[in-house]
């Protein structure tokens, strides 16, 4: 493996908080130019994961070199190729858009002036110009998260971390930072971003690894890891609850796949993989065979499912720490 | 857009140097644009012991006793000094644990600045509001009728020591920052400061206390320093027979060193502890 050509790169990574393993041997190979997604429960590790490639942790085994750089051993040069975006828009809400950017831009030492320009172009860049005055307490959630974006590009990183950027937002200020994100991509620059939403990590990344206990238990594209558990689904809910055995044996033998029931509810839920097609069938032969559906439905599989059906241990809504908890500790 | 090269992270001690006083520079610069962007805030903090001064001056004054005689606003003032020190943990434990629970915190330790200079451009910040804050309190209290007699080398001294007082405080309000780390729980040990101001001899001889309370009141270290500058400002209720009262001028140097000596190794492991 060209270790070189990664920007990212962590062998066997081990992180322990007390007795709580929180990275149990996570591997990652996140190649130069793309949005990697780190896709996982709370308390999965994916917090940890970020704060241990962006110098703010340290931990306890394994490698993690970042942009060519390792980690524990030249933190210096880490922090020149970074930017990180924490779960808060880490930015000093009394002053002003414009003072936190030339704020952070002299504490990079590129002196007064530069960061005075620096902060002026990324102003223009993330639409804050005619906000640039006001104190960034008086921002919107979106605004906040755009100026947070702005200062961590300050020194145009080659790598920038995005630990649920989304979190906390209403979806207008999450719709207004995916295209931000989506901007940042093209000038060769690496995006690792970590999120609970599958809905997030399909609209943003190119290669998504599923992460559960600190480890990875899955990496591919979005298309890949849907492939992978199966794709779509389609639910049925019958009207009558004896007709829910031959309903399940029909479409059993119709979709090649076992489906799932749920007696109490009178539904039956299956993988399919031909959705539309899959679709018109399974309509089709229930009202052939005089089996009344009250309800039927395609959806796509949401992130239980996907734990369920990768891990087979538990589902993602249980997790226990959550990630403010990890990150406090 | 133009890329920006931002120098490397000097290694010959000098530089070092240089790096660690720019960026303590620029966090001062800071927190000075956060006392003009809000300058109620600063009169926020002077009205509690303006207001204390009224209360006790003004309607309690006239039935309170300062034992060994003298005027009770004479006696007052410094104790309002240095209750205004103490407060300033508050303070400073405020701008800690709102750097961290934003993030802002975080934000600091992934870039390439100084470490030290978080804590030093909070430390100049703390100290010149609190040279600003005496001195204005010196003002109001001379214009309710607080004279000092003493030399203006006292005087100088006598500043001195407050400013000491809050130096050493200042280390306990990054400690407790860095523990206490939401703003919400920082407001409830605000409310822990007051004992602290009050169980000493700020408004009220020891002496006239219940003698537990006498003792506690006689070993808080701000009875040291208040008891101290009244000396150098020629302030009545300077008695007392117990050994803290007859040594509270080294005591007022001895506390601020000691509280220093504990609080910032503690402070600096907290520090080092959030990459753990």
């Amino acid at each position: 493996m060209g270790g070189a050509d990664m920007a990212i790169q962590t062998e066997a990574l081990k992180k322990k908080y007390g007795d709580k393993e929180a990275l149990s041997g996570l591997d990652l190979q996140v190649p130069r130019g793309v949005v990697y997604g780190l896709l996982g429960p709370n308390g999965a590790g994916k917090t940890t994961a970020v704060r241990i490639l962006s110098t703010l942790l340290k931990h306890h085994g394994g490698t993690a070199r970042v942009a060519g750089y390792d980690v524990a051993r030249q933190s210096a040069q880490v922090r020149y190729s970074i930017g990180l975006l924490g779960q808060h828009a880490a930015v000093d809400e009394d002053l002003s858009g414009r003072q936190n950017l030339v704020m952070f831009g002299r504490l990079y030492h590129i002196g007064k002036r530069n960061a005075q320009r620096r902060a002026d172009e990324l102003l223009e860049r993330f639409g804050l110009t005619e906000a640039a005055g006001q104190p960034a307490k008086q921002y919107s959630g979106g605004m906040r998260r755009r100026l947070d974006l702005a200062a961590s590009l300050i020194l145009a990183p080659s790598v920038l971390f995005l630990d649920e950027p989304t979190t906390g937002l209403d979806p207008r200020g999450r719709n207004d930072v995916w295209e931000s994100v989506r901007g940042l991509v093209g000038e060769g620059r690496t995006v690792l971003l970590t999120t609970q939403y599958l809905e997030e990590a399909d609209q943003l990344a190119d290669t998504i690894s599923l992460i559960d206990e600190g480890r990875v238990v899955q990496t591919g594209s979005p298309d890949q890891l849907k492939n992978k558990i199966g794709g779509d689904r389609i639910d049925v809910v019958l009207r009558r609850p004896q007709d829910l055995g031959p309903a399940t044996r029909m479409i059993s033998t119709l979709i090649g796949a076992e489906p799932e029931t749920d007696a109490d509810n009178r539904r039956i839920s299956v993988v399919v993989e031909d959705r539309v097609a899959a679709l018109t069938a399974v309509a089709r032969s229930l009202s052939d065979a005089g089996l009344e559906a009250e309800d039927i439905a395609l959806r796509r599989p949401t992130l239980d499912e996907v734990f369920l059906s990768l891990t087979g241990n538990r589902t993602a809504t249980s997790a226990e720490p959550s990630a403010k908890e990890v990150a406090s500790s | 857009m133009s890329a920006i090269i931002a120098p490397e992270v000097p290694t010959n001690p000098l530089a070092k140097l240089g790096w660690i006083l720019a960026d303590s520079w620029t966090l001062t610069l800071r927190g000075l644009s956060h006392w003009a962007r809000n300058p109620t805030q600063i009169l926020a903090g002077l009205a509690f012991p303006i207001l204390m001064v009224l209360l006790f001056g003004g309607i309690f004054g006239s039935g309170m006793q300062v034992e060994g005689g003298g005027d009770y606003m004479d006696f007052l003032m410094p104790g309002m000094f240095v209750m205004s020190m103490a407060f300033g943990i508050g303070e400073t434990m405020a701008g800690v644990t709102a750097d961290a629970s934003k993030g802002v915190t975080d934000r600091f330790r992934s870039m390439p600045m100084s470490a030290a200079s978080v804590v030093i451009g909070q430390s100049i910040v703390n100290m010149l509001y609190s040279t600003v804050v005496l001195m204005i309190l010196m003002g109001c209290g001379a214009i309710a009728g607080w004279e000092w007699t003493g030399s203006f080398g006292e005087a100088v001294g006598a500043f001195g020591l407050l400013l000491l007082l809050r130096f050493a405080l200042l280390w306990v309000g990054i400690y407790l920052g860095l523990v206490i780390s939401t703003p919400e729980a920082a407001s409830a040990v605000y409310t822990l400061l007051f004992p602290l101001g009050i169980v000493a001899n700020t408004f009220a001889s020891p002496e006239m206390m219940p003698g537990w309370l006498a003792a506690i009141a006689e070993w808080n270290p701000l009875s040291s320093t208040a008891h101290a500058i009244r000396e150098l400002f020629g302030n009545p209720g300077v008695g007392g027979t117990s050994w803290i009262a007859e040594h509270a001028m080294l005591m007022s140097f001895v506390w601020p060193l000691a509280i220093f000596l504990v609080f910032f190794p503690l402070a600096v492991r907290k520090y080092r502890a959030l990459s753990r």
